[in-house]
C-alpha cells in the first residue's frame, strides 16, 4: 500500500513545527529578495548587478530548495547527486569554454563569429539611442 | 487491499519512498538539461556583448510579473502538501488548483509577451539570442504545462484521499520549475 510509504517519511515532514505562517514568511522574504534583484541592476554598475540579479538568484534558489522542497530533510546522497549533474554543468562549461568565448586560436579562427562581433563593435552607440 | 499496488511503491532499499527518489533523479537530470542550456547562452551572451542590444527588447516587468505568479504558485503547492499530510483533502485540493491557475497566469503572461515580440519581428529565427530565447523559455512553459496537467491528476485522487504523498512529489517538481525560472529570469530579462 502506497499510505504505509507515505507515513514512512513523517520523519522528514515539518518536524520543527513548520506551519502555514512559516512558509508564507519564506514567501515573503522570496518577493522581497526578487524586488531587490530587479532594483539592483537598475543602478547600472556591474558589480551591483552581479551581486542583485545573480548572487540573489543562488539564494533565492537555495532557500526554495532547503524551505520549500525540504532538501536538508533527505538523505544525504540527494543532494549529493545534485551537486553532481551541477558539477556536470560546470565541467562542460570548462571543457568547452576556451573554444566557443574565443574567436580564434594557434590552428583555428572562427570568421563568422569574428565578423558578428565586428560588425556589431557599436551596439553601445544604438543602445544610448 | 495492495493487490494491485505496483512493488515499488511498498519497498524500498534506499531508505526513502521510491516515488521521491523517483522525483529527485528528474530533478537531477533536468539540472544538466536546463544547466547545459543555460550555460551554452552564458559563454555565448560573454563572446557577444551586443546581445545586450537584443536583450534590451524583452519585457522586463512580463518577466518580473511570471516570477511573482511562480514564487507564489510554489508557496500553494508547499501548503497544499501540508495540508496533504494533515489529510485535509480539500484545502489540498484547493491549493492544488491555485497553483495550477498559477501556471495558467504564468502561459498567458508569456503568450501576451511572445505576441507583442513576434509582432515587433523578434522571432526564433532573427537572430541567435532569440533562439536562446525562445528555446529556453519555451523550454520552460512546457515543464510548466507538463506540471500542470500532473497536478491536475494529482488532484483527483487528494480529493479521494487516495496516494497523498503524491502532493509532495509534485510539489518537488514545481519548486523545480520555479528555480529555473528563478534563473532565466535574471538571465534574459535583467542582464541588458
Amino acid at each position: 500500500m502506497a499510505e504505509h510509504v507515505g507515513h514512512a517519511h513523517d520523519e522528514h515532514k515539518d518536524s520543527d513545527g513548520h506551519g502555514p505562517a512559516f512558509y508564507i514568511k519564506i514567501w515573503a522574504i522570496l518577493l522581497v529578495l526578487f524586488i531587490i534583484s530587479v532594483l539592483g541592476p537598475e543602478f547600472g554598475h556591474r558589480t551591483v548587478t552581479l551581486i542583485t540579479a545573480f548572487g540573489i538568484a543562488v539564494v533565492k534558489a537555495y532557500m526554495v530548495a532547503v524551505y520549500f522542497m525540504h532538501i536538508k530533510h533527505e538523505k544525504k546522497y540527494i543532494p549529493y547527486i545534485m551537486f553532481a549533474m551541477l558539477g556536470a554543468v560546470f565541467l562542460f562549461y570548462i571543457a568547452v569554454a576556451t573554444d566557443v568565448e574565443k574567436t580564434s586560436g594557434n590552428n583555428w579562427e572562427n570568421s563568422s563569429a569574428k565578423y558578428l562581433i565586428e560588425e556589431n563593435k557599436d551596439f553601445e552607440h544604438h543602445m544610448e539611442h | 487491499m495492495g493487490t494491485t499496488t505496483p512493488i515499488a511503491t511498498t519497498r524500498s532499499v534506499t531508505g526513502m519512498p521510491t516515488g521521491r527518489l523517483a522525483v529527485w533523479w528528474v530533478i537531477g537530470s533536468e539540472i544538466v538539461i536546463f544547466g547545459g542550456l543555460l550555460m551554452c547562452y552564458l559563454m555565448l551572451r560573454l563572446k557577444f556583448p551586443h546581445w545586450a542590444l537584443m536583450s534590451s527588447h524583452t519585457n522586463t516587468f512580463a518577466g518580473g510579473l511570471n516570477t511573482f505568479v511562480l514564487l507564489t504558485s510554489s508557496l500553494f503547492i508547499v501548503l497544499a502538501h501540508h495540508y496533504a499530510e494533515k489529510k485535509e483533502e480539500l484545502k489540498a485540493f484547493g491549493l492544488i488548483w491555485a497553483t495550477i491557475f498559477g501556471g495558467l497566469t504564468f502561459l498567458v503572461i508569456k503568450g501576451i509577451e511572445w505576441t507583442t515580440e513576434i509582432t515587433n519581428g523578434f522571432t526564433i529565427t532573427s537572430s541567435l539570442f532569440w533562439s536562446f530565447y525562445y528555446t529556453a523559455a519555451g523550454l520552460h512553459a512546457l515543464h510548466v504545462i507538463a506540471g500542470m496537467i500532473l497536478m491536475g491528476w494529482i488532484s483527483i485522487d487528494v480529493l479521494q484521499k487516495k496516494n497523498m504523498h503524491r502532493v509532495e512529489l509534485i510539489g518537488i517538481y514545481w519548486h523545480f520549475v520555479d528555480i529555473v525560472w528563478i534563473f532565466l529570469f535574471p538571465l534574459l530579462y535583467i542582464a541588458k
